[in-house]
C-alpha cells in the first residue's frame, strides 16, 4: 500500500468532498421536505384563494347593480323576483330528497382497484341526471345550486361544483316530488343500487322542507349574444 | 491521507450546506448517487484492507457507479419504472456485505 503519491492524496479529498457535498444537500432536502407544506396543498389553497378573491369582488358588483335596480317600483321589483327564481338567484325551500353520499368503508380487496370504492364526479352527475329526470326543479350540491353553467367535475381527490371544491360526504338536494324523485334514485338497478353494490354509503331522505342555496357565481355571455327579433 | 479524508468531508458539508436545495423532484437521484458514492467508499476501503487496492480503479468506480445509478434511476422515472428502490436495495445489500467483510478483515489482524 503506498500513500504517498500526490495524486493519490488529491483525489481521496476529492472522493470525500463530494461525499460531504452529497451528505450535506441530501440531508437538508429531507429537511425541507419534512417542514415544508405539500407543495399540492399548497397550491389547492393558492387556487381556492383566487377563486374566492374572484367571487368576491364579483358579488361586491352584483350588489351595487341591484341596489341600483332597487329603486324600481313594485312591480318590476315582483317581476325581478322572478326572473332571478328563474335565474336560480334565489334561495329556494320545498318538498324534496336530500342524498348523502360517503366513501366506501369496506377494506380493498387484493388486486382490486381502489378507485372502485370512492366516489367520482360520474356517480354524482348520475344522481343528478336522475333527479333531474325524476322532475327536479332546483338542485343543489353541499351548499352550492347546481345550474345549467354548473359543472361536476373530478378535481384530484375532491369533486369541483362552481369552481368550488368539496371532499365527501357530498349531500345533494333537490326539491320536487320526495316520492318520484325516490323511486327514480331506488330503481331496480338504478344509481343508487350500482353504488351500494360498491359499498358507498348512500343515504337517501325524503324532506317537507328542502333548502336550496342560491347560485353565487355570476354568468358571462362572452360568446352568446341575443339574436335579433327572435323570441 | 486521513486528514485529507477527513479534511475533504469536513469541506464537503460546508459546501453542501450553502448550496441551494435539490428539488423535491431530484432529491431521489441525489439518494441514490449518495448509495452509490458510499458503497464504492465502502468498497474501496474493504480494498485497502483486502491489499488489492488502485485508486484509479476506486476513483472512477466511485463517479462512474454514482453517474451510471443516477442515468439509471432518472430513465426509471421517465419509463414509470422504480428502479430508484431498486438501486437501494443493491447498494444497500452491498454496503452491508462490505462492511462485513471489513469488520471481519479487521478482527483477523
Amino acid at each position: 500500500m503506498r500513500y504517498t503519491d500526490k495524486k493519490e492524496k488529491f483525489f481521496t479529498f476529492l472522493v470525500c468532498l463530494v461525499l460531504g457535498v452529497m451528505v450535506s444537500t441530501q440531508f437538508r432536502s429531507a429537511e425541507n421536505a419534512r417542514h415544508s407544506v405539500n407543495q399540492q396543498r399548497a397550491e389547492e389553497l393558492v387556487e381556492k384563494l383566487k377563486t374566492t378573491e374572484k367571487a368576491n369582488q364579483e358579488l361586491q358588483e352584483r350588489l351595487q347593480h341591484m341596489e341600483k335596480d332597487l329603486a324600481g317600483s313594485e312591480d318590476s321589483r315582483k317581476g325581478m323576483q322572478k326572473l332571478k327564481m328563474y335565474a336560480g338567484e334565489t334561495e329556494l325551500h320545498g318538498p324534496g330528497v336530500v342524498v348523502t353520499l360517503n366513501d366506501s368503508m369496506l377494506p380493498t380487496k387484493a388486486g382490486e382497484d381502489p378507485n372502485l370504492h370512492i366516489i367520482h364526479d360520474d356517480d354524482l352527475l348520475r344522481i343528478l341526471n336522475e333527479l333531474r329526470a325524476g322532475g327536479a326543479e332546483a338542485l343543489a350540491m353541499n351548499e352550492e345550486r347546481i345550474l345549467d353553467v354548473s359543472e361536476v367535475r373530478c378535481a384530484g381527490p375532491t369533486v369541483s361544483v362552481n369552481n368550488t371544491r368539496f371532499s365527501p360526504p357530498y349531500v345533494i338536494r333537490a326539491i320536487g316530488d320526495p316520492k318520484t324523485l325516490e323511486s327514480a334514485l331506488r330503481l331496480r338497478g338504478g344509481v343508487i343500487e350500482t353504488l351500494k353494490f360498491w359499498g358507498i354509503n348512500v343515504d337517501l331522505r325524503k324532506d317537507d322542507d328542502v333548502v336550496i342555496p342560491a347560485y353565487k357565481g355570476t354568468r358571462h355571455y362572452e360568446f352568446a349574444k341575443p339574436k335579433e327579433g327572435g323570441a | 491521507m486521513i486528514v485529507f479524508a477527513i479534511l475533504g468531508l469536513a469541506l464537503g458539508i460546508a459546501i453542501g450546506v450553502y448550496l441551494p436545495v435539490f428539488p423535491q423532484l431530484y432529491s431521489k437521484l441525489v439518494a441514490v448517487a449518495f448509495m452509490a458514492s458510499l458503497d464504492a467508499a465502502f468498497g474501496g476501503l474493504r480494498a485497502v484492507k483486502e491489499g488489492t487496492y488502485d485508486s484509479s480503479i476506486f476513483i472512477s468506480g466511485f463517479f462512474a457507479n454514482g453517474l451510471f445509478a443516477v442515468f439509471l434511476c432518472y430513465f426509471g422515472m421517465r419509463l414509470g419504472i422504480d428502479l430508484y428502490y431498486v438501486a437501494l436495495v443493491a447498494f444497500g445489500l452491498r454496503i452491508f456485505n462490505n462492511i462485513a467483510i471489513i469488520r471481519r478483515l479487521f478482527m483477523k489482524k
